[in-house]
This record gives structure tokens, C-alpha cells and sequence, in this order.
């Protein structure tokens, strides 16, 4: 019985101890996976941007009412967009209740099931939306004075994004472009490197680094990173879509989300083989972190920092890589760092990939219709162009005023957005079923950057499509 | 163990030998078991081992705690255990930056998550205690039909996950009109203590010799100062070593209060405001290691202040024998 007793008590100490652990190593985990310097948001200006209220008169009386927002954008970013709220407050009275999760995802269908929705959610991909609208049918049609917003400022593309299956529910919100590839300008200039302007310039720069770095000190040309926690392999993904649009095209790439075609179809192939000519090329990468296989267990938010030690020259990331770099570096066209366009197979051709968040309402009261209708408009793009000084923003709202944009940068970006030649795609993994789009595809960019060959990661993640 | 030995003989008293050796009868034999077992505990191999696996078990918090006094760019470019290689080389800098940026950085001072947390915290404990004590009393000492089958019933209501409950129980929240309140919190963590609760305090109140509660009888007492008279002032050590089994749990959960009471400044407790400290997009992480620390410094205080009771209570409570 005392043997019995002396078990159990060590047992619970070890219990505890191991608990303790256990929280001490996830945090450390936690604090492992992140990166970058934040920045983004941060204070909103003094002024507010003044707009014309005339236009939510035809709400009625809705002073003294609440709105309640549901999205991810937490602080520092999310107080910028409370502030791009207030002149909408300031012209009806209506108070915006605004919540910000990282769990939002998990939390709304949750909420949803639960009979308790907000009144608006920022939802952050076109598949969320999608089985929204489907799987619970809580999803209301965006009403006409928003669909009126978004004819004029948007074009069909995003606002096919918000479609499903024929009925126009959510305004596009933020947009984000992921075709960059950032670099230092005065690196270039010093090695005597012009910004590629073709597919084929780009691998001749590439390899001419990789010589260069053979014979002398240089550094290699490219560096990658995919970790991101539990989502580890999204930015792997960006890579191949891209690709996909410059190898196979547009149409391609539509039937490709849509499983048209097979995962595994060899023109899908042939744009991870063209990725790979990179990012499985032991001489282009992973600049100053390892082999190739260290691109799956390098952070995506840091992988980028070895063009500032000049241990790396090129590094494909979203426009909202601006906001990763550390405190106090230049993002200009002569300063630190700064980014081109990906380039596709000829200049005339620019396939771009987006993405951005939307707009759902859950509620059709006046005062909810009301603010979904500034959300959509101009007024707002512009406002919350002035509530966001330090920029890493830009909208797809071509009434956007570009000389609001705080950065040089979100205006390059706002061009390339509104480029007549740009063929605008949405990020593929997310129009994707869940299982493949945020699993399998994943994985597989895993799997393939620590050895597995294109043929079978293909085949494999063909196999994990879900039958309907 | 025998199921005979549960109500006889100096069994009772083993869970808390420390208290009883110095009082009754028993107290040479007890002394000279405290002694055998004095000598197996200090083993020095058992030494040996418990010092290396403390050791293993504190290096991820040293390196947190020094984690978060570093300066943002050597967070990032090197690991903390640089620290004591830079010692000599005098290239160390601390600041308290993290902190001030963790506290005060974001459009809500810290502060008032931290007053979310203890309002959410103290109602769900004690609330369980108080239900989870009547409950323990009626299964332990009031003989009612049924009554076995009821304690199995409640002692099974532990195997339900925390998962599957949440969707109904948000519907029941919603349509009352609570949703989104602190009662929700409070009432969930109530409803999911409840069983432990009940089977831990049932088991320390069936220890309590019935010649005590009986002679309370004889004497003319009903159940209600059995109850604060006879019971109450036994069971402070399992009380106590419950509640901060349930101060610890309310204060770390995220899941629950993220659920029911939601991500709004007015509502969510610390934690919630941890895990979203890193920002939309996770670079802001350097921050996340003073964060975990402030955040830790209450159930620490609370910890240390009544450790003695934790263990011995929960076993008293647990380990009949």
C-alpha cells in the first residue's frame, strides 16, 4: 500500500512537471514560428478622411445603432482599420463593434451553427465564403446599393470572387499581391545586375549569380522559407500557382482549382518541374540557411533577411512581406530593399496572383446594409488609405485615390493591381476544397522540398481530392 | 489496494502522514515508517535522476524568461543560450522593450484583460466548489435511493469531451440571450469542473470516519451543521487543493472563453489576447515571450503560495488508502 501511494504521488508531480513543460515548449514553439517586424498598421492619423454622408440617407434613421465586425486583423493592423470606420460613424451615428481572432476561421462557422453570427465578417478566402453560403446557407446576398458600389469600383474578377454559384454576396475588402520577388536595389546596381524582365532573363541572372558565387565570395541567388506553423507550406503554394499561370496560362489555371483537369495533369507538372529549375536547384538555394530541404524549416516571415546580410539576392514573397522587414529598413526603389515583378514568359503577358478578404454579412438591418455599402465605396478605400501612415496596405477599388497609399511600395502595388495588362488569379489553395487547398497541397510542397519527385507528390495529392 | 482497508486502521491517515505523526497512538509507528520511507526517498540515484529531469524540464522556461528581455534583432538572429557565451564578451543587451510593447502596445491596455481574467477566474472557482461540496456531502453521508447509480452517472460525465459540447451549449447561451456575457464563461467552467469536482471532494468526505459524523448525530445536529460544523473544517485542504487545480485551468483556457465569451476587450481574459499578440500575420512573435510571462505571474503566485495543498489535498481526495 505505501509503494502504492509513493507511485501515485510521484506520479502526479510528474504529471505536473510534464505540464509545465509541456506549456513551456509550446510557447517556445510559439515563439519559434513567427518572424519580421510587424509594422503594417500602427496609429491612426490625427485627420480623418472626410466623405460625403448624403449617401446613407436613404438608410433612414439609423443614428445610435451598432454594427458588429467579426475578422483576423488584430493589433497593431487592426487599429487602422478602427480607424477607416470612423468617418462612416461620424456621418450615421453608428457604432462599430469591432472584434478581432486569429481563430476567427474556427470560430465563426462555430458561432454561425450556434445561432449567434455577427453582423459582418472579414472572410479571408473565396472557400470560407463558399461554405458559408453552401454548407450552413448563412450568408446573405449583398444588397443592391452594395452591388451598385462594387460595379463601379471593382472589376468583374474580384467581384466574381464574392460570387457563388450565381449570386453576389460579398464586396471585396483588402487585396494583396503575392507575384513579387524582393531584392536590394543597391546590390544589383553594385554587381551590375539588371531587374529581369522575362522567365528566361530571370534564370540567366540566377545562374549567373550561382557562378559568380562560385568563383568568388557572392552570395546565392535565391532564398526560400515555407514554415508557418500549422500551416506550413502555404508560401510553397504561391510558388507553384504562380507558375501554373506562367507556364500552362489563365485558363489552365481555372480548370485546375476548379478540377477540370487532374491535379496530377502534366501541365500541372510542368509547373512545379519549372519551380523546381529553383527551388530544388542545390546551387540557387537556400542562401546562407542550408539545402534545399532547409526551405521547408525556414520561416517564411524571415526566410527573406539574408538579402539585407547579402547573404541572398532574390526572395518570392507577397506584398505583405513589406511589413516582415526588420525595424528601420528602407523599402524604396533606391533604399534597402525593394521588389519587382515575377516575370512571366514575354513582357506582354502579366499573370498576376491575388488575394484579399471579403466582406459577408450575416444580418440585413439598415444600419449593417448601410456600412457594407461604405465598405464597398471608394470613401473607404480612401479612408483607410489615411488611417494606415505606415502603410502595407492597398484595396483593388480602382476609385482608389493612389496618392493617399503611404508607400511607394503599396503604390507599386496598386499599378500592378490596376495594370490593364495584368490578368489578375485568385490564390488557388484557397478556391480549393479545405482538404487539398489547406492540407494535401501543403504537405506536398513538404514532401517535395525534402525529396519526394513531382510525379508522386502529384499523384498523391490527386488521390486526396474529395469525390463529390 | 484492498477495498477493506478503506475506513480502518492507520490506512486513513497515510495520504497525510506529516500532520498526523506527531498526534495519537500511532505516532511511533508512523515514525519509524517515516523513517523507512525517508531512507528509499533519499536514494541518491532517485536524487540523482529527479535533479536531471527538474533541470530538463526548466531549460525551455530559462529560455523564455531570457528570450523575452532581448532586443527584437537578437530574438531573431540568434538563440538565448548565446547569452552566456556574450557574458564574457560583455555584447549582451537586455531591455524591458518586450514588455512595454506586450503591456502597452495595442489599442487596449493589458490591464484590462487582466481584470477580465480574474473577474472570469474567481466565479468559476468557486462557484463549482460550493455545488461540488453539497453534491459531495449528499453522495457521501444522505442515504438516498439511487444514489449509486447517480455518482457513477456523474463520475462517467468526466469521459465527455470539453469539444462536443460547445455548439449546444452556445445555442442554449444564445437562446436564453447570455451569449457573448461573462455568465457564459462562468456557468461553462462551472458545468465542466462539476464532475471532477464532485468525485474528488466525495471521495476525501467518505474518508472522514462515520463514528465522527455520527456521534455529531447523536448529539442532535441535522445535516446543515454537520455539514459547516463537522465537515467543512476537515475538508479545507481538499477545498484548497481543488481550487487551484480550478484557479489554474480557468486562468490558462483559452478555448472556452475564446468560444463563449468571444475576442472583445470588454470580455476576453489574458490568454485570449496572448494568442493574439503576434499579430494578424504572426511577426510580431518576439513579443509572445513577455507576454506568456505576464501572464503566467498570478497562477505562479497563486501556485507557490498553496503548493502544500495541491499535493497533498488531490491525493487525500484521490488515493483512498
Amino acid at each position: 500500500m505505501r509503494t502504492t501511494t509513493r507511485t501515485r504521488r510521484s506520479r502526479s508531480l510528474l504529471a505536473a512537471g510534464a505540464g509545465a513543460s509541456v506549456l513551456a515548449l509550446v510557447l517556445a514553439a510559439c515563439s519559434g514560428g513567427g518572424g519580421g517586424g510587424g509594422g503594417g498598421g500602427g496609429e491612426s492619423s490625427a485627420e480623418a478622411y472626410k466623405i460625403d454622408c448624403s449617401k446613407y440617407d436613404q438608410f433612414g434613421d439609423i443614428d445610435g445603432k451598432t454594427v458588429h465586425v467579426y475578422t483576423t486583423i488584430v493589433d497593431p493592423e487592426g487599429a487602422a482599420h478602427q480607424a477607416s470606420y470612423e468617418p462612416f460613424t461620424e456621418c450615421t451615428g453608428v457604432e462599430i463593434e469591432y472584434e478581432a481572432s486569429r481563430e476567427q476561421e474556427a470560430q465563426l462557422p462555430v458561432r454561425i451553427q450556434a445561432g449567434d453570427p455577427p453582423d459582418i465578417a472579414i472572410v479571408n478566402q473565396p472557400g470560407l465564403l463558399q461554405t458559408l453560403v453552401r454548407q450552413y446557407d448563412a450568408v446573405l446576398p449583398a444588397p443592391e446599393p452594395v452591388v451598385k458600389e462594387v460595379d463601379a469600383n471593382f472589376s468583374a474578377d474580384w467581384k466574381e470572387y464574392g460570387t457563388v454559384d450565381g449570386t453576389f454576396y460579398a464586396a471585396p475588402y483588402d487585396a494583396n499581391v503575392k507575384s513579387f520577388v524582393w531584392y536590394s536595389p543597391s546590390m544589383f546596381e553594385d554587381a551590375g545586375y539588371e531587374v529581369p524582365q522575362t522567365w528566361d532573363e530571370l534564370m540567366t541572372l540566377s545562374q549567373q549569380i550561382a557562378d559568380d558565387a562560385k568563383s568568388g565570395d557572392v552570395a546565392m541567388p535565391w532564398c526560400a522559407g515555407v514554415e508557418s506553423g500549422d500551416a506550413t507550406g502555404w508560401p510553397g503554394t504561391d510558388f507553384i500557382e504562380d507558375m501554373v499561370l506562367r507556364t500552362a496560362g489563365p485558363d489552365v489555371y481555372d480548370q485546375w482549382y476548379t478540377h477540370e483537369i487532374p491535379f496530377n495533369d502534366p501541365q500541372i507538372e510542368k509547373a512545379w518541374d519549372t519551380a523546381g529549375e529553383i527551388l530544388k536547384n542545390p546551387d540557387f538555394v537556400n542562401a546562407g540557411l542550408g539545402g534545399v530541404d532547409s526551405i521547408a524549416t525556414t520561416p517564411w516571415t524571415d526566410a527573406g533577411f539574408g538579402i539585407l546580410d547579402g547573404a541572398c539576392w532574390m526572395h518570392r514573397a507577397a506584398n505583405f512581406y513589406q511589413a516582415q522587414w526588420p525595424e528601420g529598413t528602407e523599402v524604396a526603389e533606391d533604399g534597402d530593399v525593394w521588389a519587382f515583378y515575377l516575370p512571366a514568359q514575354t513582357t506582354d503577358e502579366k499573370p498576376t496572383l491575388v488575394a484579399g478578404p471579403f466582406i459577408a454579412a450575416f444580418a440585413d438591418r439598415p444600419e449593417v446594409q448601410a456600412f457594407q455599402t461604405y465598405l464597398a465605396s471608394a470613401d473607404w478605400a480612401n479612408a483607410k488609405a489615411v488611417a494606415t501612415p505606415a502603410g502595407g496596405w492597398v484595396s483593388a477599388n480602382k476609385n482608389l485615390d493612389p496618392e493617399l497609399l503611404a508607400t511607394d511600395f503599396d503604390r507599386l502595388v496598386y499599378a500592378t493591381l490596376t495594370d490593364e495588362a495584368t490578368v489578375a488569379r485568385y490564390d488557388a489553395s484557397d478556391l480549393m476544397p479545405s482538404e487539398v487547398g489547406a492540407g494535401t497541397f501543403w504537405k506536398g510542397i513538404v514532401d517535395w522540398l525534402t525529396g519526394a519527385d513531382t510525379k508522386q507528390v502529384l499523384d498523391q495529392i490527386e488521390s486526396s481530392w474529395p469525390k463529390s | 489496494m484492498s477495498a477493506g482497508g478503506l475506513t480502518q486502521g492507520p490506512q486513513v491517515v497515510l495520504p497525510e502522514p506529516a500532520v498526523d505523526a506527531g498526534r495519537g497512538t500511532r505516532a511511533g509507528r508512523l515514525s519509524g515508517r517515516a523513517a523507512r520511507a525517508k531512507r528509499r526517498l533519499s536514494n541518491p540515484w532517485a536524487s540523482g535522476i529527479a535533479i536531471v529531469l527538474g533541470i530538463l524540464w526548466t531549460i525551455p522556461t530559462i529560455g523564455l524568461f531570457i528570450t523575452s528581455f532581448r532586443p527584437e534583432s537578437d530574438i531573431r538572429r540568434s538563440g538565448w543560450w548565446t547569452v552566456f557565451g556574450n557574458l564574457f564578451t560583455g555584447e549582451n543587451q537586455f531591455s524591458l522593450e518586450n514588455y512595454q510593447t506586450a503591456l502597452y502596445g495595442s489599442s487596449t491596455n493589458l490591464v484590462q484583460y487582466f481584470v477580465n481574467s480574474i473577474v472570469i477566474t474567481l466565479p468559476s472557482v468557486i462557484i463549482p466548489i460550493t455545488v461540488a461540496l453539497l453534491a459531495a456531502y449528499a453522495f457521501a453521508w444522505i442515504d438516498f435511493p439511487g444514489r449509486n447509480w447517480l455518482f457513477v452517472a456523474v463520475f462517467a460525465l468526466q469521459i465527455v469531451p470539453i469539444q462536443v459540447t460547445m455548439i449546444p451549449l452556445l445555442t442554449a447561451y444564445v437562446d436564453v440571450g447570455i451569449a457573448g456575457s461573462f455568465w457564459t464563461v462562468w456557468l461553462s467552467h462551472s458545468i465542466f469542473a462539476l464532475p471532477l469536482a464532485i468525485f474528488l471532494l466525495h471521495n476525501f468526505m467518505k474518508d472522514i470516519p462515520s463514528s465522527l459524523v455520527e456521534a455529531a448525530r447523536v448529539d442532535g445536529a441535522g445535516h446543515v451543521t454537520i455539514f459547516f460544523r463537522v465537515v467543512m473544517p476537515l475538508l479545507v485542504p481538499a477545498i484548497a487543493a481543488f481550487g487551484i487545480f480550478q484557479f489554474l485551468w480557468v486562468w490558462n483556457d483559452l478555448l472556452v472563453a475564446l468560444v463563449f465569451a468571444g475576442g472583445t476587450p470588454d470580455v476576453a481574459p489574458l490568454t485570449v489576447r496572448v494568442a493574439e499578440m503576434s499579430g494578424s500575420r504572426g511577426g510580431d512573435w518576439h513579443i509572445l515571450s513577455a507576454g506568456a510571462f505576464i501572464s503566467i505571474i498570478v497562477p505562479l503566485v497563486v501556485f507557490v503560495a498553496l503548493q502544500r495543498y495541491f499535493v497533498r489535498g488531490l491525493l487525500a481526495g484521490s488515493v483512498k488508502g
